[in-house]
């Protein structure tokens, strides 16, 4: 499973921006096609993404594109951009299995003799896609992930953003648990307010507890400061070492559950310390196999 | 000839003289005794204070070819340069040489001047807008001398710069010449700049809107040696002086630039208590002063102090407890000028104490870390901020090379690409600060660090730092943006361009048309 802390955003119609979108260390980059781009521009920012995708070298973050739902310019974007070899598209909108498929047999179609199959991302951002997020979750293929779009789902409501974000506790637990149902990654709404670290930090912080794997970021500046929520600290590294080395210790006498500092250790709290090694590893931490 | 970094250098430059090549930062030796400025008097009853420019022409009396000193204090507002110069043109004299220390957009009424042949040389340490863009496509017969900051108080004091009338801008005057730069309309801050020209011109004429009773204090320049008070109607004008607040960048890739080359302060082992630091005004070098204070903060660090061109970011910082003093030999905003005036810790000194190579010790020795910019940096690490891609000139080192050569470990931050262009070049068109002593460059896509520094290496690649080589960092920018063309100038030598030490590293040749 790919390691998806952060995917930036980044404007399909800015050069420079899609230029340099790789140096920023973020594990996927989302070349947006949809928000950022006025209506008038999406053909050129669609050349521009096409071509940044051929030409640009991102390093070692994913390269997404967020297309236009279907009902705009969709399956325009999706017959241009995926002989360019995006890893996957961010598709906008999402509010039925329909949707999920659609997209699925133009992906297919576009697709090139031989290319890496391009993966899904439903973008949840309406109640109804919130109210049927388990269903499109099981949608079977290509769907790697679900996100959260907080900002048109609650402008959809009629409820009030807040920085708390009390109004979206439902849509996140909805998502998180639909896609953790489904077996692929759940996505946190990106926090809107560049200038705001400290709230920055939270809202993350609320969102990883409550079981999201990664989160949107609009600015650079975001990376850092959700990379730090999203990575094992070297308490839970260790923890999770002792842990593993406990129930290996157990199941070499025979027996399925063991103790540590008093506190036993059963079959979930093994997968959680497998997650965080398995983690570390991934980032580069040296842990115990 | 060539000079040690491998530059074409005439052994007579006409209109310049003789030429000293360089030869290491640090190689060429003084063997001689300073300048010993006129001895002054004056008579107890004698006024200094004069009605107009004219009056002083005359009273001086200021006559065809001789130099005329002004400092840049006011930067872009600066008002002085152009109603002496104006008085001059009027008056019918001829072939004077300006020294002003930074040439600024506001000074393009100079360019007539040469046209009508009342300026016929500039010795500079930093130029741009339309006279930089004229003296590139030849519009002076004497080619231009560029120093550094503290190469000009150097040539003042060795007499290399001789200066018969220096007109000191000054925000406020009493009438018998005493001087500071932080009352009146017109406050810049710092004086800094203008020290070496009170001390040795043959003549001392301040310039002022502002005249307060005898004795003005505080008292910046003292008027043992200022002969002449002129009361203009404006000296400046205050938003070319001061910008209101100098802000860190929003850029991303500058963010990144700079987090990353506080990432390489702290790998180098620096960030510690007694910390001394100086930065740009620039937006991206203010950032990485931003960066560092966060780690200052985090791990409870006090610095030393902070040097160079103030802004409100420092005096925050000095304010804050980061650090225990600000040198300040010039100030960029109203912050700046607030606390140099309040504050017993924020020091106002002269270009010759912040960084001649001259004297008995220049404040840029002590520093542990400089951040600097680079238009085009090579692979021996010579970097230009002279000139721009199209050869015109658009700058000069100001104290980049003084800074350079002073500070322990020297940090040039840039864009691998700017515009489409690489940064990293085989060769700087023009190069201004010697690789000797640049010690790391942080881009975007990598750390390089000069391999005279294999220690410094070591402790980057511990920190685990992105470290490349420079050739591989050159590939990288040249795989995305092409080779550029190299540019053609003609042999003229338009600027000959001053190492600190008066050797010459590198000229300016005139750009085509």
């Amino acid at each position: 499973m790919n390691l998806r802390r952060t995917m930036l955003f980044i404007p399909g119609n800015n050069p420079g921006m899609l230029q340099n979108g790789g140096v920023f260390g973020a594990d996927s980059v989302i070349l947006d096609l949809e928000d950022a781009v006025a209506p008038q521009e999406k053909d050129a920012a669609r050349f521009l993404v096409a071509q940044a995708l051929k030409t640009v070298d991102y390093g070692n973050s994913e390269k997404v594109v967020r297309i236009n739902p279907l009902d705009t310019f969709g399956a325009e974007d999706i017959q241009m951009i995926v002989p360019c070899q995006p890893d996957v598209l961010l598709v906008p909108k999402v509010e039925s299995v329909q949707d999920i498929e659609k997209v699925t047999h133009l992906v297919a179609q576009a697709e090139t003799a031989g290319q890496q199959p391009v993966q899904l991302i439903a973008l949840l951002e309406t109640s109804q896609g919130i109210a049927l997020a388990y269903q499109i979750a099981q949608t079977k293929g290509r769907l790697v992930a679900l996100a959260l779009g907080a900002e048109d789902y609650t402008a959809g409501l009629g409820a009030t953003r807040t920085k708390e974000g009390r109004e979206i506790f439902t849509a996140r637990s909805l998502v998180i648990n639909a896609a953790a149902a489904a077996g692929i990654q759940s996505l946190d709404t990106p926090f809107t307010d560049a200038n705001d670290e400290a709230g920055l930090y939270q809202d993350t912080l609320t969102g990883k507890e409550l079981g999201f794997k990664g989160k949107l970021a609009i600015n650079p500046r975001q990376i850092d400061v959700i990379h730090g929520v999203f990575n094992p600290t070297l308490a839970t590294i260790e923890w999770a070492e002792e842990v593993v080395q406990a129930i290996r210790k157990a199941e070499s006498e025979g027996s399925g559950v063991a103790s540590l500092h008093g506190k036993m250790v059963d079959a979930p709290i093994v997968a959680r310390a497998e997650h965080i090694l398995k983690l570390a590893r991934r980032l580069g931490v040296e842990v115990m196999q | 000839m060539k000079n040690s970094i491998g530059r074409d250098i005439p052994e007579v430059i006409e209109g310049y003289g003789e030429t000293i090549p360089y030869v290491g930062a640090f190689e060429t030796q003084p063997a001689m005794k300073r300048q010993a400025p006129k001895v002054k008097t004056i008579h107890p009853r004698k006024q200094k204070l004069v009605d107009t420019l004219e009056t002083v022409f005359q009273q001086i009396p200021i006559t065809d070819g001789m130099t005329l000193s002004f400092h840049h204090h006011f930067r872009n507002g600066d008002g002085v340069v152009n109603q002496v110069l104006a008085t001059a043109a009027a008056l019918g004299i001829k072939n004077l040489k300006v020294a002003l220390s930074s040439v600024f957009p506001v000074h393009e009424t100079l360019i007539a001047h040469m046209k009508s042949g009342v300026v016929t040389a500039l010795d500079t340490n930093y130029m741009s807008g339309p006279v930089a863009k004229a003296i590139s496509k030849g519009m002076l017969a004497i080619p231009v001398v560029l120093r550094t900051h503290g190469g000009r108080a150097r040539a003042i004091e060795c007499g290399q710069l001789l200066i018969d009338v220096a007109f000191i801008a000054a925000p406020a005057a009493d009438e018998y010449g005493n001087l500071n730069g932080v009352q009146g309309p017109a406050a810049c801050g710092s004086l800094g700049y203008a020290f070496p020209d009170a001390e040795y011109a043959d003549h001392v004429v301040a310039v002022t809107d502002y005249i307060v009773e005898y004795p003005l204090a505080p008292i910046s320049i003292p008027q043992c040696r200022v002969d002449y008070v002129v009361k203009v109607d404006c000296a400046g004008d205050p938003k070319g002086i001061v910008s209101g607040t100098t802000k860190i960048t929003k850029d991303p890739v500058g963010l990144k630039i700079a987090a990353m080359a506080a990432k390489v302060i702290e790998a180098a082992g620096l960030l510690k208590n007694g910390f001394s630091f100086q930065t740009g005004a620039g937006g991206v070098s203010l950032a990485v002063a931003h960066f560092v204070r966060q780690r200052m903060e985090q791990e409870h660090i006090v610095g030393s102090f902070a040097l160079g061109g103030i802004t409100g970011y420092m005096v925050e910082m000095l304010e804050k407890g980061f650090f225990k003093k600000l040198i300040d030999v010039q100030g960029f905003d109203l912050e700046a000028i607030r606390s140099i005036q309040t504050n017993p810790n924020h020091l106002e000194v002269s270009a010759n104490f912040y960084a001649s190579p001259f004297n008995a010790g220049c404040a840029i020795n002590k520093l542990d870390v400089v951040v600097l910019g680079a238009t085009e940096i090579d692979i021996d690490f010579h970097v230009n901020v002279v000139t721009g891609s199209d050869g015109v000139i658009m700058g000069g080192s100001g104290g980049h090379a003084d800074a350079a050569a002073g500070a322990k470990v020297t940090i040039v931050v840039a864009n691998l690409l700017r515009g489409r262009l690489p940064i990293i070049v085989e060769q700087v068109l023009t190069a201004t600060t010697p690789g000797e002593t640049i010690d790391v460059l942080v881009t975007e896509r990598g750390v390089v660090v000069n391999p005279q520094r294999p220690e410094l290496l070591q402790q980057l690649l511990a920190a685990g730092l992105p470290v490349k080589d420079i050739h591989d960092l050159k590939a990288m920018a040249e795989k995305i943006a092409g080779v550029p063309q190299k540019l053609k100038t003609s042999d003229r030598i338009v600027a000959v361009v001053e190492y600190r030490d008066g050797s010459v590293i590198d000229v300016v040749r005139q750009v085509n048309q």
